[in-house]
């Protein structure tokens, strides 16, 4: 083993994404609030005209939260940690460096673009494939990028043996390569049309029950391999290095690594469940769905495991307590998500407010959470200044946690009345509501559903308000805390 | 084996992206060539009506409209005859959403007529009381892009052989050409509508992005391959 003492990592690139992070959260919140609020009060719809309506923003919530914010999330944890585990600085080659400098210069522009074309609405109208083919080849170039810096850094590293974290992110790189290419085939028209039309515009590769098929294997392996992988990466980094555990199980983590990349990408189909697809397939869809919950859960255990004996951290640390209730989250959510996909349910729950629901305990409960905890704990370390408030982190856990609570107990309320008053039926065999009366009862749930953004979105004020300070007015430390991050 | 592989992160990558790609390799590849054939007598959607689908895929109705009637009675009772793979055979991309936060409109063409659309696009409420759609006025006044509407024709024809006749061809000329055949189509639909400005505006040979959506949604339905549906 090399002495690593005199290793000075380089955070530049993690900072960068760490405040667009923080940007992009923010943006993306505030858009879902707003959505939330106009399901229940419709004359907020038209507060910035054509732009303001729930269909035009719809899209670019979900967009600004996935690829701004989660994105984000995940390649400023990446630049820290992948050195870290690596035992390589950025420092110590040009090019990595200017290449990771690039990859963030041309995210951001494809960002912003995103959000600027969406609004306009130009769109692929293929839900978290909206954009149009111009921005594809951008984020194509971002993702090759991202994929040189990986195996630069792996290439020039002193530990041998990779980190179980680097597994989840090499699994991240070539996952979203894989789906996103085949998901984005299209022809723009303009070009095989001889100059007529928009240049923006083009057409699928796929048509019907085969673009359904690519869309939604691309859909919920997006799922996979943004919401799921680099976010269980990112908890095997920071939970052990938070509480000075080590990982309880290395078999655990070797089961639950391969069992999910195996299992994941079959599960697709159970999106299409009584669709036209064929039914041999919604069936796969449906049965590896229920299989995926032991990879799933695999993960999760090992990490609450992890904390073996040092429960009283629980109450100590509140980066433990995001930690720890992120693997809850993540529990609820991949057993939640098997009981959809079981093809009875899922004749009450598809099109129904419950997959909202179910999407948002996984995305706030796990993602948000987990991402938020993996910043905080970088903070002290990339800023070399103590966390500025750990009362403020205490407040902002019980708001998040109420606000995910509200979110997903209200919506599972709401699918499952209105996927049960949709088939509901008088005496005679009539059906015994218009489509109309399903949507009037649902107001209380969606008024419910707007507070609950309210309060995630608050709790994220006070996140990006903690870190500012951290970042700028803070106690300086001396030397690199060990394990627990010190706050004030 | 995999303390080997996590030393050689070559090999386990290849090993990462083997495992990964065999599902979508089964499940969906084997059916691929069956489900793109469309069901008999099926015609694709008009220049007009791609504008409209265009009109649709930018408000994003797909937010909260689902195309896809399930076969169970409660679905076929409220909305007709469940949808079948061949019916979406033009459709490049495929429309089903996944929300209904408003009803299904997969077969809307067959039992709304243009007069409801003007009025349930100009204000929701004045035909469906309670509805917390809003209302999309802007479409009354904006233009639909019929030129990117006919280059996505010439694209389909070209590229996936979809049967549109010899008049579809590459070009600005050719689709000068064409035009009118757009417009005449709109003229009938405007005239069935009531608001002064489209009726204008399609006097003077543009098409505001209502005319083509209405279009659109009146295609939907069994009208494209069942001549006796309407």
């Amino acid at each position: 083993m090399q002495s690593n003492a005199a290793l000075e990592y380089d955070y530049t690139v993690a900072k960068l994404y760490t405040y667009t992070a923080i940007l992009f959260g923010f943006v993306g919140m505030l858009i879902g609030t707003l959505i939330a609020a106009q399901l229940a009060f419709p004359e907020l719809n038209y507060l910035l005209g054509e732009y303001g309506t729930f269909s035009r923003l719809r899209p670019l919530h979900t967009n600004v939260v996935i690829y701004g914010f989660t994105v984000s999330g995940i390649f400023a944890t990446f630049y820290y940690l992948a050195q870290r585990v690596l035992k390589v600085s950025m420092a110590e080659s040009k090019f990595i460096m200017f290449m990771g400098k690039l990859q963030f210069a041309l995210y951001l522009v494809a960002a912003t673009a995103m959000v600027i074309t969406e609004l306009m609405g130009y769109t692929q109208s293929k839900e978290y494939a909206q954009m149009e083919w111009p921005l594809d080849l951008l984020i194509v170039v971002i993702w090759v990028i991202w994929g040189i810096v990986m195996f630069a850094l792996i290439g020039i590293r002193r530990e041998k043996a990779l980190y179980i974290s680097m597994w989840y992110f090499i699994a991240c790189f070539l996952g979203v390569a894989m789906l996103y290419l085949f998901n984005n085939m299209a022809i723009p028209t303009y070009f095989a049309a001889g100059g007529v039309g928009s240049i923006m515009h083009s057409v699928s590769m796929y048509s019907g029950t085969n673009d359904a098929l690519v869309q939604w294997w691309w859909g919920h392996n997006a799922v996979a391999f943004v919401f799921t992988v680099p976010i269980v990466g990112m908890i095997y980094y920071f939970l052990p290095k938070e509480s000075g555990q080590a990982v309880y199980s290395y078999k655990l983590s070797l089961l639950s690594f391969w069992g999910l990349m195996f299992v994941y990408l079959w599960a697709g189909s159970h999106h299409l469940l009584w669709s036209t697809v064929p039914d041999w397939m919604q069936t796969m869809g449906s049965i590896f769905s229920v299989v995926l919950i032991l990879p799933s859960w695999g993960s999760a255990i090992n990490m609450l495991l992890t904390m073996k004996g040092e429960w009283n951290q629980l109450t100590e640390n509140p980066l433990i307590k995001f930690m720890v209730l992120a693997s809850t989250f993540y529990m609820l959510s991949t057993l939640e998500g098997p009981i959809q996909a079981i093809k009875s349910v899922n004749a009450i729950a598809h099109f129904t407010d419950w997959i909202p629901g179910h999407v948002h305990d996984g995305v706030l409960g796990w993602v948000a959470f987990m991402i938020m905890a993996g910043l905080f704990h970088m903070a002290p370390r990339m800023f070399k200044r103590e966390i500025y408030s750990k009362s403020l982190i205490e407040a902002q856990f019980w708001l998040q946690t109420t606000a995910v609570v509200l979110y997903f107990t209200s919506m599972w309320i709401a699918g499952i009345t209105q996927g049960m008053m949709w088939r509901a039926v008088d005496e005679y065999g009539n059906l015994m509501y218009s489509f109309i009366d399903t949507v009037t009862v649902l107001h209380p749930y969606y008024a419910i559903r707007a507070l609950s953004g309210v309060l995630f979105l608050t709790g994220f004020v006070m996140f990006a308000y903690n870190m500012i300070k951290t970042m700028t007015s803070s106690k300086v430390l001396t030397e690199e805390p060990q394990f627990k991050s010190p706050m004030a | 084996m995999f303390h080997w592989l996590e030393k050689n992160p070559f090999f386990f990558a290849v090993g990462v992206f083997l495992v990964i790609a065999f599902a979508g390799l089964v499940e969906i590849l084997p059916n691929f060539a069956e489900a793109s054939r469309p069901v008999a007598g099926l015609r694709p959607y008009t220049v007009l009506e791609l504008a409209g689908k265009e009109v649709y895929k930018k408000d994003n109705c797909i937010a909260c409209h689902s195309q896809l009637i399930r076969p169970f009675k409660a679905e076929t009772d409220r909305y007709g005859q469940y949808s079948l793979s061949g019916e979406y055979a033009y459709d490049r991309p495929f429309l089903w959403g996944s929300k209904r936060t408003g009803p299904d409109l997969h077969r809307v063409g067959n039992y709304r007529t243009t007069e409801w659309h003007e009025n349930h696009m100009w204000d929701p409420t004045s035909v469906v009381p309670g509805s917390i759609m809003p209302a999309y006025k802007h479409q009354f006044t904006n233009i639909a892009d019929i030129a990117t509407a006919y280059a996505e024709a010439v694209t389909v024809k070209n590229a996936f052989h979809t049967p549109y006749g010899d008049d579809i061809q590459p070009g600005k000329k050719a689709f000068e050409a064409y035009k009118p055949k757009v417009l005449a189509e709109a003229k009938k639909i405007a005239a069935q509508m009531k608001n002064k400005d489209v009726k204008d505006a399609v006097a003077a040979g543009k098409i505001p992005e209502v005319v083509a959506l209405i279009a659109y949604l009146n295609s939907l339905g069994t009208s494209r391959y069942d001549a006796k549906s309407k």
